[in-house]
């Protein structure tokens, strides 16, 4: 069985408590940095660990508050994203709704060692009933001493609050987040500069996801040379993977990177296959963001190599066979689905969530979503096809922000892997109609 | 600027108790930095002033943060969580993203359609129950099909399930009515 860092006692009941919680060795991570450590030697121990951020883009933790400006006088945040928005992904979801106290204690951590004397987390508004959750363990907290002034005696203060969004995928871009967090219509800003130099309220920011500052706890607890060892090699520790689609087992797992992919869909501790005993026809491995892979690039890499969940091995081959690990987010399509029909779906989904700053993004997914949605109706011509790829390429690296890349990648990895769906559905416009690619043709890939 | 006694001859203010709330979220944030409690307090505004945001709701909220009436309305139209316009008592707000859609969400959308006797995605039941919308991803990719009414999720729905809940929903606003 593998090991697990965030997840060891979740089914623990009433872990969701302060008592329980701090019976299961909880706070210590924050007793060990207040009273053993300075706030640099922290950032380095989480340096050291090489955690790579876990809301998708992979960027290292510890570099990202190494990079942060510590001038005079001048307040310094850390902003939890809770924004949790990019489909298929809903791990941080049920950390925190199961486990609450433990990104409390990580953005006590992570506080302390950024200078940090107000944090924020701010989380998506549909997720109004996990805030409350958290504001209950934030109540404990204070009550408990781990957080206000002076935390267990140390000089440290700390005020953690939970904010709201209302509703905006683009907020969980961090500049974005950081504009909703001041109270105004989530635009992505220009950058440079960079949260770290000018953030919330123009002051020096981090923003880290919850997964990230939740793993920060376990670094601290057992040491950065332990962390290393789990994993591999360019790939440390362990991550959480929202597996959903049509598993026979979907849910929240933490997982050893490194694991196979054939192990992690078909093991018995995992998701258990493909549910209702079908074939495995597609897997979206990190998020809508990240490129779709057919059957044949699931379990091996273009070159025959298996295939391990690791932030390398799913991203071996590039975007050509390859796709990365993002947010986790692990959506997996049995024989029955139609690439042409989901990949339409996302592309509404990007039109719908694009804020409109940049020309674009906010023509280029809306068009695309309108040319996918003809050829998904069987008025589709083959021209079309050639249309999105021009469309991507326009949309690609022209805005502020990655949403408008996040956009077009699955539509342009679409159609590198499944052209010739989209090719029927325009010369079989009458059957496009009658219903699904993939239960007409049944064109799955036998494992 | 209409003053704040203008607005609220014209909606009626927060309870005490709703109040104080809202002097406590302006208090999570720094000094001059009010403006930051606005998504927080559109939704306290939406849940106790009939579920949607009226330009007068927006006006007092923008008295409440000392911020301009257009700083509210900028907000409250981009972000998608509020309405603005009336809805039913219920709004069944389903997601139809791809992990959703994978397992049905199509289907349930229909089902519901059908059970309220309405012909498409935002209209309400004739009854003033129930009203459909469709949504974003809403991060319950696992345990899909899904919908959200208020700050609750529904999960793994069937068309049985969504029955049960029309009844259950039902059954929640009689009562209420009838303590009232």
């Amino acid at each position: 069985m593998s090991r697990k860092l965030l997840l060891e006692h979740i089914n623990v009941p009433g872990i969701e408590t302060y008592d329980v919680y701090r019976n299961h060795g909880g706070y210590k991570s924050v007793e060990k940095a207040l009273k053993t450590m300075s706030p640099q030697e922290v950032v380095e121990e989480v340096q050291k660990s090489a955690l790579k951020g876990r809301g998708g883009a992979g960027f290292p933790t510890g570099m990202k508050w190494s990079f942060l400006a510590k001038p005079e006088g001048v307040p310094r945040y850390l902003v939890c994203n809770a924004d949790e928005s990019e489909p298929g992904t809903f791990k941080d979801r049920y950390l925190m709704e199961k486990i609450p106290h433990l990104l409390i204690e990580g953005m006590i951590a992570s506080s302390y060692a950024l200078g940090a004397n107000t944090s924020y987390i701010y989380i998506r508004g549909e997720y109004y009933f996990v805030l409350e959750i958290l504001e209950k363990a934030i109540a404990e907290a204070y009550k408990n001493g781990w957080l206000g002034k002076n935390i267990q005696g140390s000089g440290y203060d700390l005020d953690l609050y939970v904010a709201p969004g209302g509703g905006a995928y683009i907020c969980g871009e961090e500049t974005a987040l950081l504009e909703s967090l001041e109270g105004k219509r989530g635009n992505p800003r220009m950058k440079p500069p960079f949260p770290a130099i000018k953030g919330l309220y123009g002051c020096p920011t981090v923003v880290n996801n919850v997964e990230s500052i939740a793993t920060v706890v376990p670094i601290l607890n057992i040491g950065a040379d332990e962390y290393l060892k789990i994993g591999t090699e360019k790939s440390s520790g362990t991550k959480l993977i929202s597996a959903c689609g049509n598993l026979a087992r979907p849910g929240v797992y933490e997982i050893e990177l490194g694991l196979s992919v054939e192990e992690f869909i078909y093991g018995d501790d995992w998701c258990r296959g493909i549910a209702n005993g079908k074939k495995i026809k597609a897997l979206i491995p990190g998020g809508s963001s990240v490129p779709i892979l057919p059957a044949h690039l699931i379990t091996k890499t273009a070159a025959g190599e298996t295939r391990y969940m690791s932030y390398e091995s799913l991203s071996d081959g590039g975007f050509a066979t390859g796709s990365m690990l993002g947010s986790g987010g692990f959506i997996v399509f049995d024989e029955d689905q139609c690439i042409v029909r989901n990949t339409w779906n996302f592309a509404r989904f990007y039109s719908h969530e694009s804020c409109g700053q940049c020309s674009p993004c906010r023509e280029g997914t809306s068009w695309m979503e309108k040319v996918l949605r003809r050829i998904e109706n069987g008025e589709g011509n083959m021209r079309d096809i050639d249309l999105l790829a021009d469309i991507n390429k326009k949309i690609e690296g022209n805005t502020i922000c990655p949403l408008g890349d996040a956009a077009a990648w699955p539509v342009a990895a679409a159609i590198r892997h499944f052209r010739e769906e989209f090719e029927w559905h325009v010369t079989n416009p009458q059957d496009a109609l009658k219903g699904n690619y993939g239960l007409l043709k049944t064109p799955a890939i036998t494992l | 600027m209409i003053s704040t006694q203008e607005i609220q001859a014209k909606r009626p203010p927060f309870s005490a108790e709703k109040l104080e709330e809202v002097q406590g979220v302006i208090k999570q944030f720094p000094e001059g930095r009010q403006k930051s409690a606005i998504l927080r307090v559109l939704h306290i505004a939406e849940e106790e002033f009939g579920g949607w945001l009226s330009p007068e709701t927006m006006d007092y909220v923008a008295g409440l943060l000392d911020i301009q009436p257009i700083e509210v309305y900028e907000v409250a139209t981009f972000y998608t969580m509020f309405n603005l316009e009336p809805t039913g008592k219920f709004v069944f707000e389903v997601c139809r993203t791809g992990p959703c859609m994978l397992v049905g969400s199509d289907n349930i959308i229909e089902y519901i359609k059908k059970k309220l006797g309405i012909s498409k995605v935002g209209e309400t039941s004739a009854d003033g129950m129930f009203t459909l919308k469709t949504a974003e991803c809403l991060g319950a990719c696992g345990y899909g099909p899904m919908l959200q009414c208020g700050k609750t999720y529904h999960e793994h729905l069937t068309p049985e399930k969504v029955d049960a809940l029309i009844e259950e929903y039902r059954a929640k606003y009689s009562s209420t009515n009838s303590q009232n």
